[in-house]
């Protein structure tokens, strides 16, 4: 069985909460002690009805203002697959909130609501969608039983959104009408609207692929951590810990240390404590190499094929997410895996205008969740992969120097 | 294509591995929290896994309320034992002494606020800048509102209005002197992930977790609360003697038994799959108090 990570994505009112308690009412995976919970809470909201929104907002605040202020994580699985979902908020003064839920998902579900069409919510959260190469994008137009379940409105917001896809390059995307609230084409198809021919939003979930971007061909190895016992009987034992982020790893394969260049051969690998012949991302392993070489946290092993790039010059867009702003000649820690170093912005080069989609020249400075082209120069250099090419090697954060937050989140070009 | 790819517990393990050794790297000082319950002895093969044929770069820590199952206590100090490793414990007792705490009153008065104090005095004390803990965010709503590491203050509150961005897998474990992270590993796992797990890797556990016959005090609330010098017995109490097995180890006090014959690891997987309850709804009488028990614990430096 596998895992499918997908985020929810919509403007406040578009439903997103109510469609997840859907989702996970309608899959049983409500327990009965939750749902008694949620009734007890639900009486003053609306007649009979219960308020599945109140699942995924598990802070005071969210439940008092009825919003969702930070990515709330929800499981659930069906005899299929397991689901783990990211519910992130809608506000635009939480878009960081989003793009952590967003950074890690396969597939994004973009909820739009059927009586108001593409809104700018849906503009700014479909452009971090494309930023983050989110592989899947589920356009679910919602509340149909809202405009009578009619196609035409249907049809109409699907030529509206089409546009946003051409503008924004996003490759595979589905779309289905549903009622969130009433349950049309979550589990089951609706009888409300003969006219769509596709399936059920849970069906599309549980079938759409999975790690389809798994890299096979660009090995990447970022050392975390040295395994030295320095025992007796281990005297000589030497391992690199650490994960797989892409490729595939064999015994005896050649391989270089970035960013020193240095060549050596792989000695050994272990996992679960034990030798194995090969291994694959994202697994968790230990390396032995032939040759007693200088390898600590922060270096990354390669393949000697399709080898990363190795630069102090970087061009990257960046989801700026400090009140702070940023301008040219701020200084930061920047943290790409298990490398850390110190970074300057060189240059602004535009931001993007997520309603227009235009990018913006001469700007000065860049402020909270703005989107923008930056070059930074980092103080060592970095082993990098455009995101483009390679999502698992192509990020990195900014953190302030000073508070030590994260304040950017880079998409490396 | 098949061949490299991992089934969903083994994604889940790297996962965890991973967050651990980046524990061990980022940090001077950690230490894994362990209380002898499933959660934290999963993690601690999770640790072994991470960093065999070397020690563990941290201590166990225990903190110790006195109100345990001494069933779990035995376990603690034969498991620990065996593994080879360093356990520190530090006692609720003494904290109430040594600050001249107001204990809880009541019949299932429980010390489970009070740990906070002593966790957080073992903090300073050993100084720890991270403590990986067992948490899982599908136990509870705030919970499901963390982050893999989560930035507490010098007063170890957490502050969910504020979380750090947490992109990618990049960890950013950087603090100021006197805060510290609380780190969980196996967010994402389930409480049947966990049972799977030790289920596959057949990691031995306390017995209280395995069905068996114990005297019990029904509840109003319909559970059943061991016998134990730890709580008060009256009497208009009924005194049954009950088939059950522990579905979560936290103290005599505020853990409730469940009636089960399930004796083996393979029934209880079986029986986890088709509950309908959920494991704090079923056996937690601390989070019964008000809707935000637990986020308002974990502002206070609860986990």
């Amino acid at each position: 069985m596998h895992i499918l990570k997908f985020i929810t994505a919509g403007s406040v009112d578009d439903g997103k909460s109510t469609l997840i308690g859907r989702l996970l009412y309608d899959s049983k995976s409500i327990l009965a002690d939750q749902l008694e919970a949620i009734e007890k809470q639900s009486k003053n909201v609306a007649e009979g009805e219960i308020d599945l929104a109140i699942l995924t907002d598990g802070l005071r605040a969210e439940r008092e203002q009825g919003i969702t202020i930070d990515v709330a994580h929800k499981y659930f699985s069906t005899d299929k697959r397991k689901f783990i979902i990211a519910d992130t908020p809608g506000h635009i003064q939480y878009t960081r909130n989003m793009v952590t839920g967003a950074s890690n998902s396969d597939l994004a579900i973009i909820l739009i609501d059927a009586r108001k069409g593409v809104s700018e919510q849906t503009r700014r959260h479909s452009i971090i969608i494309s930023l983050l190469k989110i592989p899947y994008v589920l356009v679910a137009i919602n509340k149909m039983d809202l405009v009578n379940f009619s196609k035409e409105v249907y049809d109409n917001i699907v030529e509206e959104y089409k546009t946003v896809q051409q503008q924004l390059d996003l490759k595979q995307i589905l779309f289905v009408p549903i009622s969130a609230l009433a349950g049309d084409n979550i589990v089951d198809k609706s009888n409300q609207m003969p006219w769509y021919k596709g399936e059920p939003l849970l069906h599309i979930l549980e079938n759409v692929p999975v790690n389809s971007d798994v890299n096979i061909t660009h090995g990447r190895f970022p050392v975390q951590w040295v395994i030295r016992p320095q025992t007796e009987e281990l005297h000589d034992y030497r391992g690199y810990a650490g994960r797989i982020t892409s490729g595939i790893f064999k015994k005896g394969d050649v391989v270089t240390i970035a960013p020193s260049g240095l060549s050596t051969t792989i000695k050994a690998i272990e996992t679960n404590n034990t030798e194995v012949e090969e291994a694959f991302s994202p697994q968790s392993v230990v390396i032995h190499l032939t040759d007693d070489i200088d390898v600590s946290r922060g270096d990354t092993i390669v393949n000697k094929e399709n080898p990363p790039i190795i630069t102090q010059d970087i061009e990257m867009i960046l989801c700026w997410m400090d009140s702070k702003p940023l301008e040219v000649g701020s200084k930061y820690i920047i943290q790409h895996y298990a490398r850390q170093t110190r970074c300057v912005i060189k240059d602004i080069e535009y931001r993007l205008n997520v309603n227009t989609f235009e990018k913006e020249q001469n700007v000065q400075s860049i402020q909270l969740n703005d989107v923008c082209k930056v070059t930074v120069k980092t103080a060592a250099p970095m082993v990098v992969d455009s995101y483009a090419k390679l999502r698992t090697n192509g990020g990195a954060i900014l953190i302030d120097e000073t508070s030590y937050v994260t304040v950017g989140a880079c998409i490396i070009q | 294509m098949d061949k490299y790819r991992l089934d969903y517990l083994e994604q889940l393990e790297s996962e965890a591995i991973y967050i651990m050794r980046e524990v061990a790297a980022q940090f001077e000082k950690p230490a894994l929290l362990f209380s002898g319950g499933k959660d934290s002895i999963t993690l601690v093969r999770l640790a072994e896994k991470a960093f065999r044929p070397g020690k563990f770069p941290f201590p166990l820590v225990h903190i110790d309320t006195g109100h345990n199952f001494p069933e779990t206590i035995k376990y603690r100090d034969n498991y620990v034992k065996s593994i080879g490793e360093t356990l520190i414990v530090r006692y609720v007792e003494d904290t109430i002494k040594s600050k001249k705490m107001t204990e809880p009153k009541g019949k299932f008065a429980s010390r489970n606020g009070l740990q906070t104090y002593t966790l957080l005095d073992t903090i300073e004390e050993f100084k720890f800048d991270a403590c990986i803990g067992g948490a899982r965010r599908d136990e509870e709503k705030a919970r499901a509102k963390e982050r893999i590491f989560s930035v507490r203050d010098e007063f170890g509150q957490w502050d969910p209005k504020r979380q750090r961005p947490e992109l990618w897998n990049i960890y950013n474990g950087k603090i100021h002197k006197g805060e510290n992270v609380r780190v969980f590993p196996i967010s994402n796992w389930t409480e049947l992930d966990v049972w799977t797990y030790i289920q596959k890797e057949n990691i031995p556990l306390p017995g209280i977790y395995f069905s068996h016959d114990r005297k019990c005090v029904l509840t109003k609330e319909n559970q059943l609360v061991a016998v134990s010098d730890f709580i008060q017995i009256d009497e208009s109490d009924t005194i049954i003697t009950k088939r059950v097995r522990y579905r979560t180890v936290g103290d005599m006090t505020c853990t409730a038994a469940v009636e089960s014959e399930a004796s083996t690891i393979d029934d209880i997987v079986k029986e986890i799959k088709i509950s309908r309850i959920s494991e704090r709804g079923e056996t937690r009488i601390d989070d019964k108090v008000s809707e935000a028990a637990m986020e308002d614990r974990k502002k206070g430096g609860y986990f």
